[in-house]
């Protein structure tokens, strides 16, 4: 009743390529906007802000990052963690390198960097494709932590390979609180998001989509496989960059090349699975199910332990939470194997006949 | 399709349930203890013995002792699996628990050291990295919020090139001879080059560094390698499976284990027991001493695990990492008694708990009686010293147990003070840091 878009008429084509093309749905999103702008903020505490919501952006956009690359060009990657890690240290390096660099740009040069580097890896993508594509990139999450371990110029020659991020400084305005630090990765997520759905409605979007469902056609209708297949690469990586530089710089605070890990890269797949190959929504579902979740799980085992005064052994939580994300994750791609996007997307379709179905 | 709503209806219950959830207090008036501990996970069994040490020496401390001064003590352990951004999770929900916050924070992972170096200041929480972490935090001036306790790696590494040279006849043994330093390859196992280098030069023995990619089950060709070079001795920087596959394959190619050395990570039971017979001569450097025969593990295994029959499991007790965890939940706790000697018998927030480890003095007198022994050495913080007394003990694998291969000794402090100083000031002048002592 509420959600019908009956009445709302579309009279340019300006109006008919909008990314919302339902009035409810722009409102939706202004109040989300607000919400994340101005509500957030107010009510928000340390632990949500730095323990949940930053890591949540974070790992969105890595989700959008790798969405491009698998979801909408169709090329397997399990190199997403090594291109965050790349991201993280470029960015680190020309703040420490370059003197007076303004911090913006080198996000973007650190994101240009793994661009760089994830392009050099895409470089087999134009002879094997699916699994053993896969495994090539595989190379890339096995070589990029090894290299930036071994050469210990990269970490500034720090003894223990572990780096300390600088502060993030715009025009003399230090993100310095968990508050600022959520809202500049707030701000540079939502701004990447909405190039990126941006990007994947564009003719480059719809050359990926070709190449993902068959190749040879879209050779055939005049597509070059060569360039489409590269820059997919290359954007996918620049977005893991920009969402490595961020997990190191707004939310860690530090980079730990061990940390990016094939186990990463394994979590981002995961939540383009859950939230939905191909479709940009679906990362952000699915960052948010993959994050969240277990924290939540976690919190309410423990508590709920408490509250009925069982004195749990420690681990034991550990352990049940495992099973039980393990089974939920089993459960709703039982229930929807397209993903949590699809799953909205059937909500809203129910809901545009609501409450009348017949 | 009923199941799948009623399904999702629970989702959407647990996820508001969650976020009423997260601020649950602690019981008031206690001082509260946050562990940021792991159980699970690949490094699960080291972490089960270290936090379970911990955890009965709080419970011990209750029992026995009925707090600190009668201020009892409340802790909360928070599963991180070793992992750097679900530790960051878990210090940011201990941090929240009571108004005091977790007391300090014994992270116990390089990583999750590194992620709290900038957040711990800001929230006022001393970090306590116990053999591990950021060498140069034991300058206090510009790491106020950081005690690297005890040792640290430099200290390890000067302390087992004396050790060495003490077996080879004195300070100017070590001339002409070959050392071999086999070591994880990662960040951690090229911690100890530079000061190795060092030595090196100034005591004139050659030094071949050999690595041995993670995880380290197949070290045939290091060992050829290692043959060939045909070293006095054998250092051993490993971690995990590696340090048992390193002993076998010593054995292997008939290199002699009483000329291996290890440091305190390539030092406990899981290490040699796993190597089975091969392990019989090795030697290691510890940050505390193993078995049962201290006063303090006495007392635990009668109140904790006899008593009161809320210990974890009996066949950890006395083992390095147990021992050791039993010695991090001291730290922390004679920090607060120190603490409560300047600002009263009450729970200690962070600010005063950091006061009180500045000042921690820990005399062989007071070890005693708190029942620790010859377990560890004496130790007295400063702020310019963070770290205290940079002494190391060797010990020997007999087959079945570790004996005390040498009294508490330190390695060339001289040069490891200067190294921290210079790395400190480095980073300073990186972060802007003026470097100065805190008062209380």
């Amino acid at each position: 009743m509420l959600y019908r878009e009956a009445g709302q008429f579309k009279t340019s084509y300006r109006a008919d390529q909008q990314i919302f093309p339902i009035l409810q749905d722009r409102i939706g999103m202004l109040v989300l906007g607000f919400v994340a702008l101005v509500g957030v903020p107010l009510v928000a505490s340390e632990y949500w802000l730095t323990a949940i919501l930053i890591p949540l952006l974070v790992f969105s956009l890595a989700a959008i990052g790798l969405n491009i690359l698998t979801g909408y060009a169709g090329q397997l990657s399990l190199g997403t963690a090594a291109f965050m890690a790349v991201g993280a240290v470029a960015t680190y390096n020309f703040q420490l390198r370059v003197p007076g660099i303004p911090i913006l740009v080198s996000f973007l040069l650190g994101g240009g960097t793994a661009a760089a580097v994830g392009a050099v890896f895409g470089l087999p993508s134009l002879r094997i494709k699916g699994f053993y594509l896969a495994v090539a990139t595989l190379a890339a999450q096995f070589f990029i932590p090894w290299l930036l371990v071994k050469v210990s110029w990269f970490s500034n020659d720090s003894a223990s390979g572990v780096i300390t991020t600088q502060p993030v400084e715009i025009l003399g305005f230090t993100f310095d609180t968990p508050l600022r630090k959520y809202l500049f990765a707030l701000v540079v997520v939502s701004v990447l998001a909405l190039v990126a759905k941006n990007l994947v409605r564009s003719h480059i979007g719809r050359a990926w989509m070709a190449v993902r469902d068959m190749d040879v056609a879209a050779e055939v209708i005049g597509i070059r496989i060569v360039r489409t297949k590269l820059v997919a690469f290359a954007v996918s990586s620049f977005y893991c960059g920009i969402a490595g530089a961020l997990y190191a710089f707004a939310y860690l605070g530090s980079v730990e090349t061990d940390g990016f890990n094939l186990d990463l890269s394994f979590r981002i797949l995961f939540m383009i699975i859950i939230g939905g190959v191909g479709s940009i929504l679906g990362s952000f579902l699915g960052a948010a199910f993959i994050t969240l979740l277990p924290i939540l799980l976690d919190v309410a085992l423990t508590e709920g332990a408490t509250a009925l005064g069982l004195q749990l052994p420690s681990g034991m939580t550990s352990m049940v939470q495992l099973v039980v994300f393990g089974a939920l994750i089993i459960f709703f791609l039982i229930v929807e194997p397209l993903g949590l996007a699809r799953l909205w997307q059937i909500a809203k379709e129910k809901l545009r006949l609501w409450p009348f179905p017949h | 399709m009923a199941w799948k709503k009623t399904a999702l209806a629970w989702i959407a219950g647990l996820t508001l349930a969650a976020g009423s959830l997260t601020a649950v207090a602690q019981q008031a008036g206690t001082q509260f203890v946050g562990i940021t501990g792991y159980r699970v996970g690949p490094y699960g069994a080291n972490g089960a013995a270290f936090f379970g040490g911990f955890t009965d020496y709080l419970q011990l401390v209750n029992a026995r002792d009925g707090g600190i001064n009668g201020v009892k003590l409340s802790w909360e352990e928070c599963e991180t699996e070793y992992n750097t951004a679900k530790g960051v999770e878990c210090y940011e929900r201990l941090k929240a628990r009571a108004d005091t916050g977790p007391t300090a924070i014994h992270p116990m992972s390089t990583g999750i050291t590194y992620a709290l170096l900038d957040k711990a200041p800001a929230d006022q929480v001393p970090l306590i990295t116990f053999g591990y972490g950021r060498t140069d935090a034991t300058d206090g001036r510009v790491f106020p919020w950081v005690f690297p306790l005890m040792s640290n790696y430099w200290d390890a590494a000067t302390a087992i090139i004396k050790f060495i040279a003490d077996k080879e006849g004195g300070e100017g043994g070590l001339k002409g001879k070959k050392i071999v330093l086999l070591y994880h390859d990662s960040a951690y196992g090229k911690e100890p080059h530079a000061v190795l280098e060092a030595e090196a030069k100034r005591r004139g023995f050659d030094l071949e560094m050999i690595p041995v990619p993670h995880p380290g089950n197949e070290q045939q060709s290091q060992w050829l390698q290692i043959r060939r070079i045909r070293p006095d001795w054998v250092i051993l920087w490993g971690w995990g499976v590696m340090n048992a596959t390193a002993i076998q394959t010593a054995q292997k190619v008939g290199f002699p284990r009483d000329r291996m050395v290890g440091n305190w990570w390539a030092g406990s039971e899981i290490d040699t027991e796993a190597a089975g017979p091969a392990a019989k001569g090795y030697y290691a450097a510890s940050l505390n001493l193993a078995g049962k025969k201290f006063p303090v593990v006495q007392d635990i295994e009668k109140i904790v695990y006899g008593k009161l029959n809320v210990g974890g499991d009996p066949k950890l007790i006395g083992t390095v990492l147990w021992n050791r965890g039993v010695a991090a939940a001291m730290f922390t706790l004679e920090a607060v008694r120190t603490a409560q000697a300047k600002y009263g018998k009450k729970p200690m927030n962070g600010a005063q708990v950091r006061w009180g480890l500045e000042h921690l003095d820990l005399s062989a007198k007071r070890l005693q009686k708190l029942g620790f022994g010859a377990m560890l050495p004496p130790i007295k913080v400063s702020c310019e010293n963070h770290g205290g007394s940079g002494e190391v003990r060797f010990q020997q694998w007999d087959g079945s147990a570790w004996q005390a291969a040498s009294d508490w000794m330190k390695g060339d402090s001289a040069l490891v003070h200067r190294m921290i100083e210079e790395s400190a000031a480095k980073y300073a002048a990186e972060k802007g840091i003026k470097p100065a002592c805190l008062g209380g």
